[in-house]
């Protein structure tokens, strides 16, 4: 604090640190305190709120974990998104492998911009593209009934929808971190992993992934971040029978009516995603500080 | 062939399937722009046409969404530049024990999903009377993309040499010239990217804003409200419209900064 | 407009270690005065005190007569030349010759008239539209010096600044900053730890260890005249042969050594009995037997031209190395033999051990 006064003398660093202060008091604690104590609290009319009948519980925690219904779109909304996260890191690894240590210079600088140009577009827009591609008339059916491999359309929307919609869309949080972390991988390793006789599968499973434990672990951890609390996919590319998590919180809020339930129901999924986070961070030895880049 | 080849073949092929799953949705989405059909699709084709674009066009609806995006986008970069420059500069002059807590309480709006700030956001301005709208949708985009802001300067930061700033004060200099003639300009690049970062990130966002919204309908909740109402291809000329400004805007950006690059050989 | 500078019992304390301690010298107005010192011993944190980065913990600093305390180093009549130049990359060469003036409100035209003075003084005429990136390492040392002298500072202090520099560029830029300073009048507070730099600029040197200031005098009275063990081996070189004081004296002393008795001139602190040493310069060193006579067996000899250097063993192992003018090089011992060196004791320095 005195290094910032003596830095920037008492005008200019009173207002950053007031500038600071109101962001993280007013936007980021202040929020987050107040949907604490809306999840604690009772749905009351307006009248009876301050009322004898308005005391802290855990009840609107102990409804989602008694309603069938929501508990079972809550675990399943966690291991759809840790199989979003594989998938994508199934599908991620030999390319950010291949950009890092395979291709020229002008092969990966079209590679990165191949990458990267999708994900300036508008993730409403990349779902959209996924929702007319499924679509029951849609291109792909007309295709796989074209070839023959199917006869009648497929009704993808649904799980298969959302999956396939959620790996489109985080493909370049899996891509970049793994690309970033093989990319430091010495390419002597390699020749001298394959000089001492490693096939493939053992030089990646001794050599490449160890190095790339770091980026790995990045990127699952906010593929399934972001997955776990993805509104759009889900909500076009879903049916009925694929509810996730969040369209329920949407549902309490917007359509239910309880706040506080609904409140209820994000802190949980808030600890849930911050609990992953910082778990498998831990667990991978990963700084905080190599994660946002 | 000897397996490896075989093995090298199949990987092209591979890397030709994960271009083609990158872009054959994005492409499907923009050629049935084009297609007569009512529904967007590309088979069967049912002739080309530009009336979708003038339907896109004559959409008071998709004017007023538009209008409301690009506010929304202007009041966040208005906000989100000297907030997010404010805590570079403070998290990088703090001593470094105070550091790493500061860094991650500034950094925790990124570890939190969208939904839940926008939830949090909203249920706190309940409070005080202030309701869902252009406010709010404001006050809970800012919330992450001072995050964003923020990295990009302190990246950038990294790079400066403390010394010139002790040099232009032994030479005279005001705290405040120091800070608008040396600091500041150096900071120019990495505060031109991060605004234009934030406008994208401001005018995409949807799961922050569907809380926060009230009755306004920014743009992606224009398109994603078409989606299920009923989508035709203007959406799909509207959607081809965006893509087309956004890698404008993009390559734009990145030719200016390899300019500059170029142009400011090192100190 | 040149000022003098006053230390009056400075020191600086970063928490429990003591950077500087009770340091206090006057450097007059106009002077060219230079700290030497290895690193770590707290020059640079002297000059970072009179430019006013730093506030001392103890005692004050003096700039023309006037306490500085409390002054930050923009309100000081200081300008500063750092070791990495800080030249503003972003800033044509002109605006960063002129910042300075820009900061005390002086009008764009008439800025840019007096940055194209100074770019005539410096001889770079013509530069001032360039960017700092563009210039050579010496153009970039100049612009620097300009820069710091476009605010017509009372003091000029200058932090190891041609220390990037190659050797031939460095010895053209100090007979450069010495005219710039005969030039100018300004006082020049100079920082290094190139003892050849400080002799061969400054009007006098101070010399400082650990902290602590060692001695402060002329270059000449530095080499001939060290007050300290320190600055009799730090500055040139030095055969240093220990004993302990048998004899005092009309201001010589003689030293009772493994070698034999040796006489010198005695520092006045001295006392009989106490452990000293006898400091002689190989130049001081002849070939032959006289009033102190060493022998010694030669074990190398490098000819440097104008002289040679002439290496030897005591017999308990220390080293030797008198400096032999090549006009004397045929009284010059043969290699591998014992050979005697002399010296005359006003040449040699008793100093008591630390």
């Amino acid at each position: 604090m005195r290094d910032l006064y003596a830095r920037f003398g008492g005008g200019l660093a009173t207002i950053f640190l007031t500038l600071v202060l109101i962001w993280l008091a007013a936007m980021v604690l202040a929020p987050n305190l107040m949907m604490i104590d809306y999840a604690l609290r009772p749905n009351l009319p307006p009248l009876q709120q301050g009322g004898p009948q308005d005391v802290r519980s855990l009840d609107n925690f102990l409804y989602l974990a008694n309603e069938g219904v929501h508990r079972a779109i809550f675990l399943k909304t966690i291991w759809a998104s840790a199989l979003v996260a594989a998938l994508t890191l199934v599908v991620c690894y030999p390319v950010a492998f291949w950009m890092a240590q395979r291709a020229t210079p002008g092969q990966l600088s079209i590679a990165l911009m191949l990458v990267i140009i999708p994900f300036f577009i508008n993730e409403v827009l990349r779902t959209l593209a996924w929702f007319i591609l499924l679509a029951y008339r849609g291109p792909l059916n007309a295709v796989l009934q074209g070839i023959g491999l199917i006869d009648a359309p497929v009704r993808w929307q649904g799980n298969g929808g959302v999956l396939a919609g959620m790996v489109y869309a985080y493909i370049l949080f899996m891509l970049l971190p793994i690309y970033n972390a093989i990319e430091s991988l010495d390419k002597s390793q390699l020749e001298a992993a394959r000089d001492l006789g490693a096939g493939t599968i053992r030089t990646h499973r001794r050599v490449v992934i160890p190095h790339a434990k770091a980026g790995i672990a990045t990127g699952c951890v906010f593929t399934f971040m972001l997955a776990a609390g993805s509104y759009v996919a889900p909500a076009l590319l879903g049916s009925p029978g694929s509810r996730w998590f969040t369209e329920i919180i949407y549902n309490w809020f917007f359509e239910g009516g309880d706040w506080n339930r609904g409140a209820a129901y994000a802190l949980t999924l808030l600890v849930l995603c911050l609990a992953v986070v910082l778990v498998t961070l831990r667990v991978f030895r990963v700084n905080l500080t190599d994660v946002a880049k | 062939m000897r397996p490896d080849r075989i093995f090298r073949g199949l990987f092209v092929l591979y890397l030709l399937a994960f271009v083609l799953y990158l872009f054959a949705p994005l492409l499907i989405m923009g050629v049935a722009a084009f297609n007569t059909s009512r529904f967007p699709t590309v088979i069967p084709w049912q002739g080309t046409t530009l009336d979708w674009f003038s339907a896109m066009w004559a959409d008071a609806a998709m004017w007023q969404a538009l209008w409301t995006s690009a506010i929304v986008a202007v009041l966040v970069v208005l906000v989100a530049l000297p907030v997010g420059t404010a805590a570079a500069l403070v998290l990088t002059t703090l001593h470094a024990r105070a550091r790493s807590f500061a860094y991650a309480v500034m950094v925790s709006p990124l570890l939190t999903p969208g939904v839940v700030i926008g939830i949090s956001t909203l249920i706190l301005w309940r409070q005080a009377g202030v309701g869902g709208g252009i406010a709010l949708i404001v006050v809970a985009q800012t919330t992450f993309i001072i995050c964003y802001v923020m990295l990009m300067v302190m990246a950038r930061l990294q790079r400066f040499d403390r010394t010139q700033e002790e040099a232009a004060l032994g030479l005279g200099a005001s705290k405040l010239m120091v800070f608008r003639r040396i600091l500041l300009p150096f900071l120019r690049p990495a505060l031109l990217a991060s605004g234009g970062l934030a406008i994208l990130q401001s005018v995409e966002n949807y799961n922050t804003t569907l809380f926060v919204r009230g009755f306004e309908t920014p743009l992606t909740v224009f398109i994603a409200t078409k989606v299920r109402t009923g989508l035709t291809p203007a959406v799909n000329a509207l959607a081809l419209v965006i893509i087309a400004a956004t890698v404008i805007g993009a390559v734009a950006y990145e030719v200016a900064r390899r300019r500059q690059v170029t142009r400011q050989p090192r100190s | 407009m040149s000022h003098s500078v006053e230390l009056d019992g400075i020191g600086m304390r970063f928490g429990s270690t003591r950077a500087v301690s009770g340091v206090s010298f006057t450097v007059q107005a106009g002077e060219f005065f230079s700290i030497l010192g290895p690193s770590g011993c707290g020059k640079t944190t002297i000059l970072r005190m009179i430019a006013g980065f730093l506030e001392p913990t103890e005692g004050r600093v003096l700039i023309g007569d006037r306490d500085m305390r409390g002054l930050g180093p923009n309100q000081r009549p200081t300008a500063m030349i750092f070791q990495s130049l800080a030249l503003f990359p972003l800033m044509p060469v002109w605006e960063n010759i002129a910042f300075g003036l820009e900061a005390r409100g002086v009008g764009r035209a008439e800025r840019r008239k007096r940055a194209d003075d100074l770019l005539r003084l410096i001889a770079l005429e013509g530069y001032g539209d360039r960017m700092p990136g563009e210039l050579s390492g010496g153009q970039r040392q100049r612009v620097a010096i300009a820069r710091a002298l476009a605010v017509e500072p009372g003091v000029l202090l200058l932090d190891e600044p041609l220390s990037a520099l190659d050797l031939k560029l460095r010895q053209h830029m100090r007979a450069e900053l010495r005219a710039l300073q005969k030039r100018t009048g300004v006082t020049f507070i100079y920082i290094t730890h190139d003892q050849s730099e400080a002799l061969a600029m400054s009007d006098r040197v101070a010399v400082m260890s650990n902290g602590l200031l060692q001695q402060v005098a002329t270059p000449r009275q530095l080499y001939d005249n060290p007050a300290t063990p320190f600055v009799a081996r730090f500055v040139g070189e030095t055969n240093a042969i220990a004993g302990r004081v048998s004899a005092i004296g009309d201001g010589m002393a003689r030293v009772d050594t493994a070698l034999g008795p040796l006489h010198g001139r005695a520092d006045r602190s001295l006392a009989i009995g106490q452990a000293a040493t006898v400091y002689v310069r190989p130049e001081a060193l002849m070939p032959g037997v006289g009033a102190n006579t060493l022998r010694a067996r030669v074990s190398r000899m490098d000819f440097e031209g104008a002289f040679a250097l002439v290496h030897g063993q005591f017999p308990d192992g220390a080293a030797l190395t008198a400096a032999v003018p090549s006009t004397r090089l045929g009284d010059a011992p043969a290699l591998g033999t014992d050979a005697s060196f002399s010296f005359a004791p006003e040449h040699a320095v008793v100093l008591a051990d630390a």
